[in-house]
């Protein structure tokens, strides 16, 4: 076999683990609650494609195949484990699906459940994400240990932690119900949005992985909309991500020099998943109650504005922010107000409204103390502007913003 | 609790301690130190002079070793140390990525060890 024909096998497993890598491991452990052998049968059966498919050829159906071999993994591995008896009629089950499971090449999505478990309220917030992405999207847990600045081994063993509580907690596999399904979606969104998050921040221009993150959370956020397509709010989570991933080639000069958002050359932005925001937004705006997401996303809409109008309506953005503080008052959304205050009604408003934040709160908080800065200059308060843009370039973790707050402060 | 933030630092980095008030580097510090104070998180800390003004000091079979430069001979080295009083690792690791010899250098976090400074000191 040639490297050339080597290579596009891989390829080709690479690909179906990634499209079916979730839907694989979320239906494997739907009775089971057994997230962790899931993922070792799943782990299995693709050191097994890779052994079986450069010899015999891509199999017609590559998923039906991984799950055949990844299910009689997960049959030795939980017979092995010996849990308890309980589980036997588990795999007795398991091995009656098994018999006809080659005939029938479909098999359910339960992704949406697995979500949920990632996201249930039992389970400790910080692992929210991280099981989301490792159970989900398959990352193995170093990456995700530099993603969220834990190291690799205390990550592995939170993970394994998280998934013992999964087996063993009594947690159900289920779609939450209608009376409490608006708050567990708002947990699945929340995760899904720091992931992204956490890909934005990283972004330093140069660092691949984190760059990846945020994709990897636009897909989770497309996976979601596929399975619950009538919710407003997945509709904007997307909006907004994609709104940013628009802007993402904008952020940096030619040089890696950062940007801020409304020096941003527009023409740079990416026209397509702009419209595609729209789409996304316009769906939402149809729909019921006014979330969120929906909020930040219309927000970020009117920044989007300016490639066609060549302004920024201010007004518009601190009116959507004074919604969005009813909803979620985080210190981002009331930084964030207090920006767009001091551009609609000038920088002593503005100055009142980042007054009103709790300065406990802040201390350690880089966008505050941007946002102070930059403000005080205006109100020409020389020796406290350069106190704040201390305190914020003393925050910064982005070389390149750190670069962009130095040469400010001068 | 107590953690170390073991500051190492590049050749470069060593060499522009010589530079001018201006130095964005200088900046950074001076900007990281005073976040780290207004933060209440601050205890000590203190930087080294560079590595080749170390001398290393051992005894072998009773004999005295004597050692110019510093213990360990790689590319980036120890250029100093802070303190800080902290709830958590996860928190000493954010501050450690803010540092501004992580982007160039390395920082390793080590939580002080008060036990065995009981056992010491009695």
């Amino acid at each position: 076999m040639s490297g050339g024909e080597q290579a596009s096998i891989h390829r080709a497993i690479e690909r179906v683990a990634r499209e079916s890598y979730g839907r694989l491991v979320a239906y494997l452990c739907s009775h089971t609650h057994d997230v962790g052998s899931a993922e070792d049968a799943l782990s299995n059966a693709l050191v097994a494609a890779l052994e079986t498919w450069p010899r015999d050829g891509v199999p017609q159906n590559p998923e039906a195949w991984l799950l055949t071999a990844a299910r009689r993994s997960f049959i030795d591995l939980v017979r092995h484990r010996q849990v308890a008896e309980a589980s036997e009629p588990t795999l007795a089950l398991l091995r009656e699906e098994s018999k006809d499971m080659t005939l029938s090449p479909k098999f359910p999505d339960e992704r949406l459940k697995l979500l949920f478990v990632c996201a249930h309220p039992a389970m400790d917030p910080a692992m929210h994400t991280p099981l989301m992405l490792q159970t989900v999207l398959g990352l193995d847990a170093a990456r995700i240990a530099h993603a969220f600045l834990i190291s690799p081994a205390t990550m592995g063993q939170r993970l394994v932690r998280a998934k013992t509580k999964i087996r063993d907690g009594g947690i159900r596999f289920e779609i939450p119900q209608e009376r409490e399904l608006p708050q567990r979606l708002d947990a699945v969104l929340e995760a899904i949005y720091a992931a992204f998050g956490i890909g934005w921040d990283d972004m330093a221009g140069v660092d691949q992985s984190g760059r990846d993150l945020a994709e990897e959370a636009i897909w989770l956020a497309r996976v979601l909309l596929h399975l619950m397509p009538q919710q407003t709010e997945v509709h904007g989570l997307l909006a907004l991500m994609l709104h940013c991933e628009a802007r993402r080639a904008a952020r940096r000069g030619p040089d890696g020099r950062y940007v801020p958002l409304s020096e941003q050359d527009c023409q740079t932005w990416s026209r397509p998943l702009i419209e595609e925001a729209e789409r996304h937004l316009k769906e939402a705006s149809t729909r019921g109650r006014t979330g969120r997401f929906q909020l930040e996303a219309a927000i970020q809409s009117v920044h989007a504005e300016r490639a066609r109008s060549g302004e920024i309506q201010w007004n518009a953005i601190m009116m959507f922010y004074e919604q969005l503080i009813r909803i979620s008052p985080t210190l981002g959304t009331r930084t964030g107000y207090a920006a767009a205050v001091a551009e609609a009604r000038g920088a002593e408003p503005g100055m009142a409204a980042l007054d009103a934040i709790d300065a406990d709160d802040v201390s350690a908080y880089q966008p505050y103390w941007a946002v102070r800065a930059h403000l005080l200059r205006r109100l020409g308060k020389t020796p406290e502007a350069l106190d704040a843009f201390d305190r914020a370039i003393g925050l910064t973790e982005d070389p390149a913003v750190r670069q962009f707050l130095l040469e400010r402060r001068g | 609790m107590q953690f170390a933030l073991l500051i190492f630092e590049s050749p470069e980095a060593f060499a522009a301690r010589n530079a001018d008030e201006n130095d964005p580097y200088l900046g950074a510090w001076r900007a990281y130190y005073k976040a780290l104070v207004e933060a209440n998180v601050y205890v000590g800390g203190n930087p080294l002079q560079s590595p080749e003004t170390g001398t290393t000091v051992r005894l072998k079979d009773g004999k005295r070793r004597v050692q110019d430069g510093p213990f360990a001979d790689t590319k980036e080295q120890l250029g100093g140390f802070t303190i800080l009083e902290l709830p958590s690792l996860d928190a000493a690791l954010e501050w450690a990525a803010r540092c501004p010899a992580a982007a160039i250098g390395a920082v390793e976090v080590r939580p002080v060890s008060p036990e065995y400074l009981r056992r010491v000191t009695g």
